[in-house]
């Protein structure tokens, strides 16, 4: 075997022998999709709560459903059948709707722990005028039409305390009632509330709870009969917005993108004439996915779904190698040779190298999903640029050639030095755009992260409407408290509660959550019992009370021994709620972290009339003087978080434009040539940014990394027509060549474009133009021949 | 002289004829045609409730009005303020300056009282046979409609709904519960 035989061997098996590893390494990664992945591993101890509590917590398992169309009766079967079903679906914790069968578990816990938990106990309360009070209330009650519903707790409960834990826990007015279930506002929807056992963040299982809510559904619809006809569910809440973003960016990126191969195919197979060629020319691309999500598995041990949807189109790149190769080599007998001719391999090295360095700006951003698409981008453009290097060669058939595209080239050539007239143009027109970016400085990025959320606005106001009627929580307002204990937390959240029950009496809250009203601190719980008198005494007390009223002491025998024995309770502990259906609300209410510390969440439901002012809730908080407390505005919380990251991409790319040009000027070693890569492409990705910006489209951090792509293909361009420039002869099929790439380029990019998903369009607008106009521009400022320098 | 018997004979007979006509048994369909036709009003009522629980009943009075086909409202003055408005399956209750609305569904009981009440006032035959088999008793004079819940959970708490009045107008409610205990509303109309 001679020497080059040899080493072509060695370089196919080892080619093997790494798609092998890394095939065993994808099939055991763990995929995810949802966007939360996007977000940052968060700098203080609040935002790494607020982030884990968006991805896995109390918040993400809820599910909101809404039940439209036909008339109320209809809608309320639905619900109760919808409601049945998933009841017994283990993927489901809880499923209200707000039919009152089947919280017997619940009635019977409020009962059993009335003295501790009603807010109305104190030694007030049981005192002769204390009692005579309430058990006057409670005949008045008697009286009245609700009489029949209080009558069967009186003998047990003769001061109303039930009554006054459910109205406590109820927290409000509650959702209204519609046919016996739980309704909108304006009786158009029977509305449900749903928690899944799985986190948020757990898509597979998210995606198989809504396919099992709309089985219910279509099941109730069929049940119900004609009627139904006509009735919709629509289901909201973080997991199923996630399942359903994932579902709608898999069918987006998958319609798109076999639109795209489709198109590069048809071209390429046009060009080539050799379907052969067309099957290698997708090897570095394969090549080049394969090992990034094999890289990106390796290093982050799961792989988002945008990674593998953005990432294939970031790669998309390795499509030009083979062009590259195969163009330039036609004019040659063999392939292998071309690989020799001088200055191929090196420039695409040096291409590689300076998208190396734009896409580290990604790996370095903080953004986990961004990191890995950077990961992703460098890991499988290297593999990509490898497998042209010394496989594609190998592989390639002795007498293999494309089309002799000299004819073109020459024509394109004729063209382009036409286009040397408009450099001073482009240099114009760059200034502008950087001057119309300088000028709309920070307006031109758009800080805010729902930016990059593909679920439909139809989709957010549903969500909006079905947590007002339910009284939700948006979960954009809320306070934490930590403490060193689940009760210190409790009785931080009692001391917040006192203050927020002012603003909700001031009419700026509507009402807020708390862990506390399910269960109160020890402190509050041990006051209340203490305060129940003896047996002896509580006998006197009543025998007092009940004078003139028609009830006699001796009929409230049973009260008397409830009483007494409650004095010697234990308090009431989480652990006490399981088995009711209050444990999973309180479970999100009330958790600990990694390090033992507890947090209290309080959810407000700011008054819908008024926008709330969360200086003035932030002030209301502080003056508790409550230790760990602390006002959350979510979204504002957020939206810093991702500026932040935004403006640490944005510097990382600047650090990565100074390593490219550096990169240049080492290899070039000449400030003209240096000029004439970076001009152009500097001009592309302003002209491009400053047109989206000046169309009204605020960019956001897919726009930047679609101008690092800008730069990562453009670069190729720039740095080829800088070695051939536009004379005549061979370098004529070099520039047929980047035409070709440029083409497929700003075919597969303008498809994405087309997508409804924001964030897809957003990127494949920008690479596309992007392209088209850095290799425009590189032309512009192409020599007019070949450059006879030391190569790179 | 024999014009005389004549007329004293056919007087007699129109006499017979009348009161027979008074007397005879009040269909159901008849009743609820002239309780359909009673035109809406504002009554006053008068509540009287005998528990096991309590030594002596309670008293309670105040205002009902009913506007076909379903909406029931009752203003209790005494001993304290309370509003209660039924219309369709909402049952909306203010007490103490609290208002809470519930959906009827939600307390079959209540609203097997309520339906009671509501379809006999509505002289609506087919609402009222959908909840409770009914028995009349009585003339136009002075009927009793005599209720029992067909469904036996309702059953369970009450155990029979019992209306009396005269021609189109309803002058008692009374409920006897299963355990024995037993409530009585008095209606007059207003001003008496």
């Amino acid at each position: 075997m001679s020497p080059s035989r040899r080493r072509a061997a060695v370089a196919v098996v080892a080619w093997l022998l790494v798609l092998a590893a890394c095939g065993a390494q994808i099939a055991h990664t763990r995929f995810v999709a949802d966007l939360s992945s996007f977000l940052p591993t968060a700098p203080t101890p609040e935002q790494r709560l607020l982030v884990d509590q968006l991805r896995d917590g109390a918040l993400s398992r809820m599910m909101l459903m809404g039940i439209e169309g036909a008339d109320a009766a209809v809608r309320a079967d639905l619900s109760r059948a919808v409601a049945s079903t998933l009841r017994r679906d283990a993927r489901f914790t809880i499923v209200a709707n707000g039919a009152a069968d089947g919280f017997t578990a619940e009635r019977d816990f409020v009962v059993a722990h009335r003295y501790a938990l009603s807010p109305r106990v104190d030694a007030e309360r049981f005192t002769v005028q204390g009692l005579r009070a309430a058990i006057t209330q409670t005949l008045d009650l008697l009286a009245s039409s609700a009489g029949l519903l209080v009558k069967p707790l009186v003998a047990r409960d003769p001061t109303g305390e039930t009554l006054a834990v459910l109205e406590s826990l109820q927290g409000g007015q509650g959702p209204r009632m519609l046919q016996g279930v739980w309704s909108d506002g304006e009786g158009r929807r029977a509305v449900l509330l749903a928690r899944t056992r799985a986190s948020g963040s757990d898509v597979d299982a998210q995606a198989a709870a809504l396919a099992a809510v709309q089985q219910a559904f279509d099941a109730g619809v069929a049940s119900v009969g004609a009627s139904a006809q006509g009735a919709r569910i629509g289901v909201t809440g973080p997991g199923a917005f996630s399942a359903r973003s994932r579902a709608l960016v898999k069918g987006d990126v998958a319609r798109l993108s076999t639109l795209a191969t489709a198109a590069v195919a048809t071209m390429l197979l046009l060009v080539y004439r050799s379907p052969l060629a067309l099957v290698l020319g997708l090897l570095p691309v394969v090549t080049g996915a394969v090992v990034g999500i094999a890289a990106v598995s390796a290093g982050f041990g799961l792989v988002h779904g945008i990674t593998l949807g953005f990432g294939a189109t970031l790669i998309g790149e390795a499509v030009d190698y083979a062009i590259y190769l195969f163009v330039q080599a036609g004019e040659r007998e063999r392939a292998a040779d071309a690989i020799a001719l001088r200055g191929f391999w090196p420039t695409i090295r040096l291409g590689v190298l300076t998208s190396i360095a734009g896409f580290c700006a990604l790996v370095f951003s903080g953004l986990p999903g961004l990191a890995q698409l950077g990961v992703y981008s460098i890991a499988g453009l290297v593999a990509a640029a490898l497998v042209t290097r010394f496989v594609l060669p190998v592989l390639l058939p002795a007498n293999f050639r494309v089309r002799d595209l000299s004819v073109a080239g020459a024509r394109i050539a004729a063209f382009a030095r036409r286009l040397r007239r408009l450099a001073p143009w482009v240099l114009v027109l760059a200034a502008a755009a950087i001057a119309v970016l300088l000028w709309r400085g920070d307006d031109a990025w758009d800080g805010d992260i729902a930016s990059l959320n593909p679920i439909a606005a139809r989709d957010r106001v549903l969500d909006a409407r079905l947590r007002s009627a339910l009284g939700a929580s948006d979960a954009r307002y809320m306070v934490l408290i930590r403490g060193a204990s689940a009760d210190a937390s409790i009785a931080g959240a009692e001391r917040v509660g006192a203050a927020l029950d002012a603003l909700v009496a001031a009419g700026i809250l509507e009402g807020y959550e708390s862990p506390a009203r399910f269960v109160p601190s020890v402190a509050t719980q041990q006051a209340r019992l203490a305060s129940l008198p003896d047996e002896a005494t509580l006998r006197s007390r009543l025998v007092q009370a009940l004078e003139g009223l028609p009830l006699r002491a001796d009929r409230l025998e049973p009260f008397v021994a409830e009483a007494a024995a409650a004095r010697n309770a234990a308090p009431v502990t989480p652990d006490a709620l399981e088995g009711t259906a209050f444990a999973a609300p309180v479970k999100g209410m009330l958790f600990s972290d990694a390090d033992g510390r507890w947090t209290a969440l309080m959810g407000l439901r700011p008054a819908r009339a008024v926008p709330l002012d969360p200086r003035a809730l932030r002030e209301a908080v502080l003056r508790t003087g409550v230790q760990g407390a602390a006002f959350l505005d979510v979204k504002a919380e957020l939206d810093r978080l991702y500026t932040g990251y935004l403006r640490q991409a944005l510097l990382m790319s600047a650090l990565g434009l100074a390593v490219i040009v550096a990169l240049l000027a080492i290899a070039l070693r000449d400030a003209r040539r240096v000029a004439r890569v970076m001009v152009p492409l500097a001009a592309g990705v302003a002209v491009v940014a400053a047109g989206h910006v000046l169309l009204g489209t605020r960019l956001s951090i897919l726009h930047l990394m679609g101008l690092l792509l800008v730069v990562a293909v453009g670069s190729n361009y720039a740095l080829f027509l800088d070695r051939v420039g536009l004379g005549a002869g061979g370098t004529q099929t070099t520039l047929a060549s980047l035409v070709l790439a440029n083409a497929t380029t700003v075919a597969s990019f303008g498809m994405l474009a087309l997508s409804s998903i924001p964030v897809l369009s957003a990127l494949g607008s920008t690479v596309a133009a992007g392209a088209l106009l850095t290799l425009v521009f590189a032309a512009a400022f192409a020599a007019p021949a070949p450059v006879d320098a030391p190569n790179p | 002289m024999r014009k005389a018997v004549l007329r004293a004979a056919a007087f007699t007979v129109i006499a017979v004829i009348h009161a027979a006509i008074a007397a005879a048994p009040l269909s159901l369909d008849a009743l609820m045609d002239m309780l359909r036709r009673e035109r809406p009003a504002t009554v006053h009522f008068n509540e009287t409730r005998e528990m096991a629980l309590l030594d002596r009943p309670l008293e309670s009075s105040g205002e009902l009005t009913f506007t076909p086909p379903d909406r029931l409202e009752k203003r209790t003055t005494s001993p304290g303020s309370e509003r209660l408005v039924v219309e369709g399956d909402t049952l909306v209750m203010e007490r103490a300056g609290r208002r809470q609305a519930a959906s009827l569904r939600q307390w079959p009981q209540v609203a097997a009282m309520l339906e009671g009440i509501r379809a006999t006032l509505a002289g609506d035959r087919p609402r009222l046979e959908q909840v409770y088999r009914v028995t009349l008793e009585g003339d136009a004079a002075g009927w009793r409609l005599v209720l029992v819940p067909r469904d036996a959970e309702v059953a369970k708490i009450v155990a029979r709904v019992t209306l009396g009045g005269v021609e189109g107008s309803v002058r008692r409610v009374e409920i006897d519960q299963a355990d024995g205990d037993r409530s009585l509303m008095q209606i007059a109309p207003r001003g008496r």
